[in-house]
């Protein structure tokens, strides 16, 4: 009889874990109809504007969010090179290279897109709760060819969840992926950088309900 | 006959839970780049608080490293290292470095080829 119950348990237990182990799926689906017929192969990731008081955000965003689009099967232009390339122009702060006409920016880079960026909370030195480090940003691709806006999205993660595995779209990131940035990066110092590096994660998931597609590299192109 | 059939249940489920979370969701796939080299090294770029000849040390032994291990270096990280050669006064490690990125990702072209216009 125990053993009976035992296992009806465990059936029970099973269903539970159905229904709760994928990520959840929010109510509202995202309209994926632009992004289909854009079909963009690569992304010109501009420096974020930066809402926070944190001079070091925008660029510490910066430098994470070429892995999550190019893992996702995207061509990323070079960032510094990109900051470079502006800061000769003439342009140097994120709100006057975020208002550079699309035609511009596709003319030069050779992008088929552009990820418009702003974080929205960067670091711990504000915070009542100590030692609580979070970096919050919201984003929005736009196809520099038609103009059309092909996906938007926000993301937030705070510095306890550093280290341990994660779902983000359809994958699972693993503190393996994550382990290659701590190993160089001395984490108690700039934990906030550490943070930077999942929010991206998060924010620019491909796959998922309201992720991006993924793009053309990605192994997983055929089942946008 | 109820019993029995409970019990059929009772292993079914678990063994479709199993199967759902092995192949269902959350599957990992193996990363298409190696990144322990690129992205800190961007960032210490940004911060400017160490010189080039550090940075692309940094950035060739990562590379080094990638290839021994026979896997890809990421989009960006040969024009990255390409520029720090370029400022160091290195033309011709910078110029192989970008014709490299564009021929490994032709998607860089017009900017690969913007920058080579201006390392005379």
């Amino acid at each position: 009889m125990t053993f009976l119950i035992s296992r009806k348990l465990v059936a029970v237990v099973s269903v539970l874990l159905m229904l709760s182990a994928c990520a959840s799926h929010s109510p509202s689906q995202t309209d994926h109809a632009a992004f289909r017929s854009n079909k963009p192969r690569s992304v010109l990731v501009l420096p974020p504007l930066n809402d926070t008081n944190d001079v070091n955000a925008t660029y510490g965003m910066l430098s994470q969010m070429t892995m999550p689009l190019a893992e996702g099967g995207y061509y990323v232009v070079p960032v510094a090179e990109m900051e470079e390339t502006f800061r000769r122009n003439g342009l140097t702060t994120a709100n006057d290279i975020q208002n550079v006409a699309p035609e511009k920016l596709r003319s030069i880079f050779g992008a088929d897109a552009a990820l418009y960026t702003k974080i929205t909370d960067y670091g711990s030195s504000y915070r009542v709760i100590a030692n609580r480090t979070v970096v919050a940003a919201q984003a929005k691709l736009v196809d520099l060819r038609s103009g059309d806006l092909l996906w938007s999205g926000s993301a937030t993660a705070n510095g306890s969840e550093v280290g341990g595995d994660f779902s983000v779209g359809s994958g699972l990131v693993g503190a393996l992926v994550q382990n290659a940035v701590k190993h160089v990066v001395n984490v108690t110092t700039d934990k906030a950088w550490s943070v930077a590096g999942l929010t991206s994660q998060r924010l620019l998931a491909t796959g998922g309900t309201n992720g991006m597609l993924y793009g053309p590299r990605s192994p997983k192109y055929d089942s946008n | 006959m109820i019993s029995k059939n409970n019990k059929l249940t009772a292993l079914a489920l678990p063994v479709a839970a199993a199967c759902a979370l092995l192949t269902g969701c959350a599957t990992q796939t193996a990363p298409l780049y190696q990144w322990d080299g690129y992205q800190p090294q961007v960032y210490e770029y940004f911060k400017g608080q160490k010189g080039a000849a550090e940075q692309i040390a940094a950035l060739e032994a990562s590379r080094e490293k990638t290839l021994a291990q026979n896997k890809a270096l990421p989009p960006g990280f040969r024009a990255h290292l390409g520029m720090l050669y370029a400022s160091v006064g290195k033309g011709a490690e910078a110029r192989q470095q970008l014709t490299e990125e564009k021929e490994r990702f032709p998607e860089s072209s017009a900017y690969m080829d913007f920058l080579l216009s201006k390392l005379q």
